[in-house]
């Protein structure tokens, strides 16, 4: 045990504090190689194009009804809270600009993000730890086949794949919400309420942002795979898997969007509205 | 064993442990080509071990393992598929991949080791699941199988390119006497037309007295009787003599 600045040793709390700092850069540090180990696989024949498209499928075409409807409902219920605001102010006739640009800029990306993490990373994370445990990667490995390539790689490029085309399907059904929730309080067309929602929103509005879930599929991918790939004990350990794939990811996400967004404004400072 | 001068597998002091714990402690045998060494004990004694160390998906932690002469500790990533290439591994459960259909298991290695055509990987992933009696069953995924099928299917697998060492892990347990003995006939086949090596993990006697020319039995760490089972069944362990005897089996 070290001693502390002031000679005395670190108290109970703080060694476990030590421990835990210790265990989270031993994580990051595992989760590095991981990823570098994928980036190598991913540019080595032979492409595994059958399991990439089964996968696209699964994650992509499969969570497709769920960022609908919640897309849906977060845009009706963005534009409920916008409208008893923007009232109070004679502003309404910007809730259709608010809420393209919130849910454009950050709310689609990043409720697609937690979405996904809760569905296919906890589905990432159960399945491979289930082929652990039941020797599936064992009896890959048997014939040489290179489980990692096969298991891994094809779910990692087809998550950073998919979350870009799901969080334009969120945009898009956040806007329909926003839409029906304005029609009925003040009989808007359609036509306008576009209008107005576009008014604002240039490339760099759009593109920068939902191309940031690309980082966040990568994440949910990554992290869900590590857990899953490197499971142990059984049926506790799938759980155990499935659980901290989500928790992790979700987490990271939102620290990754923090680090995203001020990168995107630097970078595209036109974003930045 | 064998007394030949290349064994097909050869142990050398080998050990291994986990978490502390010795599973495998300095184990030294050799199987000549075309023999069958099946291996009994007491669960959790290290069979299953023994088998992922001689097809390299464990490492030990001391000694060597030699398949047909060629020493894979240390051996490169291309060696050791090489040398896997020549060997089957009947897992426990089966352990068919999840997300691709029965025919598509058999498949897989097909297309990536050889260089048939679309038409004979069908006809031969046919063939091989008409062997096991699953022949209409090619394309039910593995979830729909049931647990003798799942083993049959992952003896086709372990067959599909064509080995010329099996491993079998526990080949008809929990399987009713037909379907076990159909495994059983299929395997004698193997050992007597293929003159395929193998290694049976079994606690089952009556299979071993079929298939074995060799029988080990596993304890604490070290084969504790190495023979013909005829020499064993006089063996002073009585560990030994209680695996080697029928009554013991029926007892247990």
């Amino acid at each position: 045990m070290r001693a502390t600045g002031n000679g005395a040793l670190p108290t109970p709390m703080g060694g476990q504090l030590l421990s835990l700092l210790n265990a989270f850069l031993e994580f990051l540090g595992n989760l590095g190689l991981f990823a570098l180990r994928a980036a190598r696989r991913a540019f080595l024949p032979p492409f595994e194009w059958r399991m990439i498209c089964q996968q696209i499928d699964e994650m992509g075409w499969r969570s497709l009804p769920i960022i609908l409807s919640s897309g849906f409902a977060v845009g009706l219920v963005l534009t409920l809270h916008t409208r008893s605001t923007l009232i109070r102010f004679g502003a309404e006739s910007y809730i259709p600009t608010v809420q393209s640009l919130s849910f454009f800029s950050d709310i689609g990306p990043l409720v697609v993000g937690l979405l996904i993490a809760g569905r296919v990373g906890a589905g990432i994370g159960a399945q491979l730890a289930g082929m652990r445990v039941n020797e599936e990667i064992d009896a890959i490995e048997s014939f040489s086949i290179d489980s990692f390539k096969l298991l891994v790689v094809p779910r990692i490029l087809a998550c950073i794949m998919a979350l870009p085309l799901l969080t334009v399907f969120m945009d898009v059904a956040g806007l329909a919400g926003g839409f029906l929730a304005e029609r009925i309080s003040s009989h808007i067309s359609l036509h306008l309420y576009l209008n107005r929602a576009f008014s604002e929103v240039g490339w760099g509005t759009f593109i920068p942002p939902t191309l940031k879930t690309a980082v966040f599929g990568f994440i949910i991918a990554l992290v869900s795979s590590w857990y899953g790939y490197t499971a142990k004990d059984g049926s506790v350990g799938v759980g155990r898997a499935a659980t901290n794939s989500v928790v992790t990811s979700s987490l990271l996400i939102i620290i990754a969007d923090v680090i995203l967004v001020k990168a995107i404004f630097f970078l595209f400072p036109g974003s930045a509205v | 064993m064998s007394g030949k001068l290349v064994a097909d597998i050869a142990f050398d002091k080998v050990s291994k442990g986990f978490n502390g714990r010795d599973v495998l402690s300095d184990v030294s045998f050799e199987i000549g080509a075309g023999e069958v060494l099946c291996v009994m004990g007491r669960s959790g004694m290290g069979k299953s071990v023994t088998l992922k160390l001689i097809i390299g998906l464990l490492a030990p932690e001391s000694g060597n393992i030699s398949i047909k002469g060629r020493n894979i500790i240390g051996m490169d990533e291309d060696g050791l598929s090489q040398t896997r290439r020549q060997m089957g591994f009947l897992f426990q459960s089966g352990a068919l991949f999840s997300p691709v259909s029965l025919g598509d298991n058999l498949a897989l290695p097909l297309s990536r080791f050889t260089k048939k055509s679309k038409e004979e990987i069908d006809a031969l992933v046919e063939t091989r699941l008409g062997d096991v009696g699953l022949g209409k069953d090619r394309y039910k995924m593995p979830a729909e199988l049931s647990g003798g099928m799942s083993k049959r299917a992952g003896l086709a697998r372990a067959l599909v390119l064509d080995p010329c060492i099996l491993l079998a892990d526990e080949p008809t347990s929990g399987l009713d006497r037909v379907t076990a003995s159909e495994i059983d006939d299929l395997l004698l086949k193997l050992k007597e037309k293929n003159k395929t090596t193998m290694v049976i993990v079994t606690h089952d006697i009556r299979e071993a007295r079929l298939l074995g020319d060799l029988l080990a039995v596993l304890d604490q760490g070290r084969f504790v009787a190495v023979g013909r089972i005829q020499e064993l069944e006089t063996s002073e362990n009585e560990l030994v003599r209680a695996l080697v005897s029928e009554e013991g089996c029926h007892a247990r």
